[in-house]
């Protein structure tokens, strides 16, 4: 099964106090540290399985800065087969639209089986993969949390739901699954792994190798724009307890107490 | 002419979701003047008394009923609601795991705009809506414009929005006929219920509940040692599980359990809305985090901005000695 896995270059939330710029024009990017989006990550890491059970071969591709290579590297150093960086100035302000529509154009130039993103990224959106399947006319599952090949044709999937509870499909193959944490253990990557494939070439592809025009993609096309980052005016909040850790922890104590948090 | 508005509406048991009551209080917020029209997709009585009960709410109902639709298949549902709703038209939904299986292939069908997870609305400025969504898993606020002369379709938090009181008498038209047929190539099989735990967080009256900022499973013990301190049991978020610490059936939130303490202490959780739509029953919320900006200060009762691994073992020596 040959499959093709999108991936993104993200602040790391484990790593990170996201702040805002003095003008809400964008985040402070100075000092944050990026990662492979968490979801993608277990997304490369079930290409990866299915792979090494069925046979094929795990494509990644991202859509991004120059610097969405490192991440490409890093699935590389996973096991992924191979990497496709798609980049290009014509592509900044794209909605989720574009971003799909930029996909599209990759999986076309490929011949997929089966097309995983992660379930949601940074922006929370949870939608390219609901779209490029919709582009493609391919079938689609989002929320995935477990796969079972079943031949040549199709998938049984199940998809996490409300309640902790799993709803179970069958799904016709090609189609597009968007995957959620916890379907897997993502295999440790260690220096060592991204050194052995610091030497394979990348393809960067630009959007006329593509066949995408600027307005088909870009901010112009965009329907859906970001004007801002702020910080809404917030009712009062938590009542914060100042002082050192003892004191803190002693008034905490208390309260706790007046409020039944001791048995 | 006003603004056609279509509120996808979720039921069971004969009896709509809570954000049947809530979407229209969306609608109104992007068009008081709308026809605001309710869609329901299901089968049988089943079906019937969900639409009377949609009808208390909304003036005008459209069901479509059809064997198939006993479980909702976003895959067979999508294509019958390009046919039913005009491309220009407003649809409304709850950001929830049908929605999210559902919106963004529907906005690209219909060749719709496609805002989804939205928390706040500004209103519509000729065409422009105004929305507010989140990034960074709640830590910031986004405002966003949104194109929507081409039609919208929007997803919504639950929650959020006020909920509307029931006092319409609406009408209910059946558009099954209007549908048409549709296929999909995925098929419900069955619901596998969730396994329940040795511990049963959700019938605790104190929970102590980790997340990232456990950092490492050694550490769990460190939540425990103050759960047990304290006379109550460790719960936890999302990616305690995910990286397979903890059981599923301890995890708190909507993908997992939805619990209701008296006390919450949420240790190195952010608070994301998915954990906090599990804790229910107003708890007095103690919420230990390093990250002062953490969305969890916006809901907790009383906050400790300090990382919990060096806080949480201090807690529990002052709780042995000031039982």
């Amino acid at each position: 099964m040959n499959i093709l896995v999108c991936v993104k270059r993200v602040p790391d939330p484990a790593e990170n106090e996201i702040e805002i710029n003095s003008d809400g024009s964008d985040i402070e990017r100075e000092d944050l540290v990026y990662s492979v989006n968490e979801w993608d990550n277990y997304a490369v890491e079930e290409a990866i399985q299915i792979r090494d059970q069925h046979g094929g071969s795990v494509t990644v591709v991202s859509v991004g800065e120059e610097e969405s290579e490192e991440i490409l590297r890093r699935e590389m150093a996973m096991g992924a087969d191979q990497g496709i960086l798609v980049s290009d100035d014509a592509f900044e302000g794209a909605d989720g639209r574009g971003i799909a529509t930029i996909l599209k154009a990759v999986a076309e130039n490929g011949d997929y089986d089966l097309i995983l993103t992660g379930a949601q990224s940074d922006e929370g959106a949870a939608q390219i993969g609901g779209m490029l399947a919709a582009m493609l006319n391919q079938p689609y599952a989002s929320l995935v949390n477990e796969i079972q090949v079943q031949g040549g044709t199709k998938l049984e999937v199940g998809r996490e739901i409300e309640g902790g509870n799993q709803e179970v499909s069958e799904i016709e193959l090609p189609c597009v699954l968007s995957i959620q944490s916890g379907i897997n253990e993502p295999r440790y990557v260690g220096i060592r792994g991204i050194r052995k494939v610091s030497g394979v070439e990348i393809p960067e592809k630009e959007a006329s190798d593509l066949g995408l025009s600027e307005d088909q993609v870009g901010e112009k096309a965009a329907r859906v724009k970001r004007v801002d980052y702020f910080h809404p005016e917030m009712g009062e909040g938590a009542e914060i307890l100042e002082g050192g850790t003892e004191e803190v922890a002693e008034k905490l104590v208390e309260l706790l107490k007046s409020k039944g948090g001791m048995k | 002419m006003s603004r056609q508005i279509f509120a996808y509406i979720e039921h069971t048991d004969g009896a709509v979701e809570d954000s049947a009551f809530e979407l229209i209080k969306v609608a109104e917020g992007i068009d008081s003047q709308a026809q605001v029209t309710a869609l329901l997709f299901g089968s049988g009585q089943e079906l019937e008394d969900a639409c009377q009960h949609a009808a208390s709410i909304y003036p005008q109902v459209w069901k479509v009923d059809k064997q198939e639709h006993s479980y909702p298949n976003a895959e067979l549902i999508r294509p019958q609601l390009v046919n039913l709703v005009p491309s220009d038209a407003v649809v409304l939904t709850p950001f929830d795991t049908f929605g999210m299986d559902l919106t963004p292939g529907l906005a690209i069908k219909l060749d719709s705009a496609h805002v989804s997870d939205i928390v706040g609305l500004d209103g519509v400025d000729g065409d422009t809506l105004k929305a507010v969504r989140q990034e960074h898993g709640g830590q910031v606020h986004t405002h966003v414009h949104c194109d929507i002369s081409g039609g919208a379709v929007l997803s919504v938090r639950g929650g959020v929005f006020p909920a509307a009181e029931a006092g319409q008498e609406g009408a209910v038209t059946d558009k099954t006929a209007d549908a048409g047929e549709a296929q999909a190539g995925r098929t419900f099989k069955e619901i596998r219920e969730a396994e329940v735990g040795e511990v049963d967080i959700t019938k605790e009256d104190i929970l102590v509940s980790i997340g990232r900022g456990i950092e490492e499973e050694d550490n769990v013990e460190i939540a425990q040692e103050l759960a047990e301190a304290m006379g109550g049991v460790v719960s936890c978020s999302r990616p305690v599980v995910d990286a397979k610490w903890m059981e599923k059936s301890r995890q708190v939130g909507t993908s997992g359990m939805t619990v209701k303490p008296k006390i919450y202490l949420a240790m190195g959780i952010s608070g994301s809305f998915q954990h906090m739509g599990g804790v229910k029953g107003n708890p007095f919320i103690v919420a230990v985090n390093k990250n002062a900006n953490a969305p969890i200060f916006q809901v907790a009762h009383v906050g400790v901005v300090e990382d919990m691994l060096e806080f949480a073992p201090v807690l529990t020596e002052k709780i042995q000695e000031m039982k």
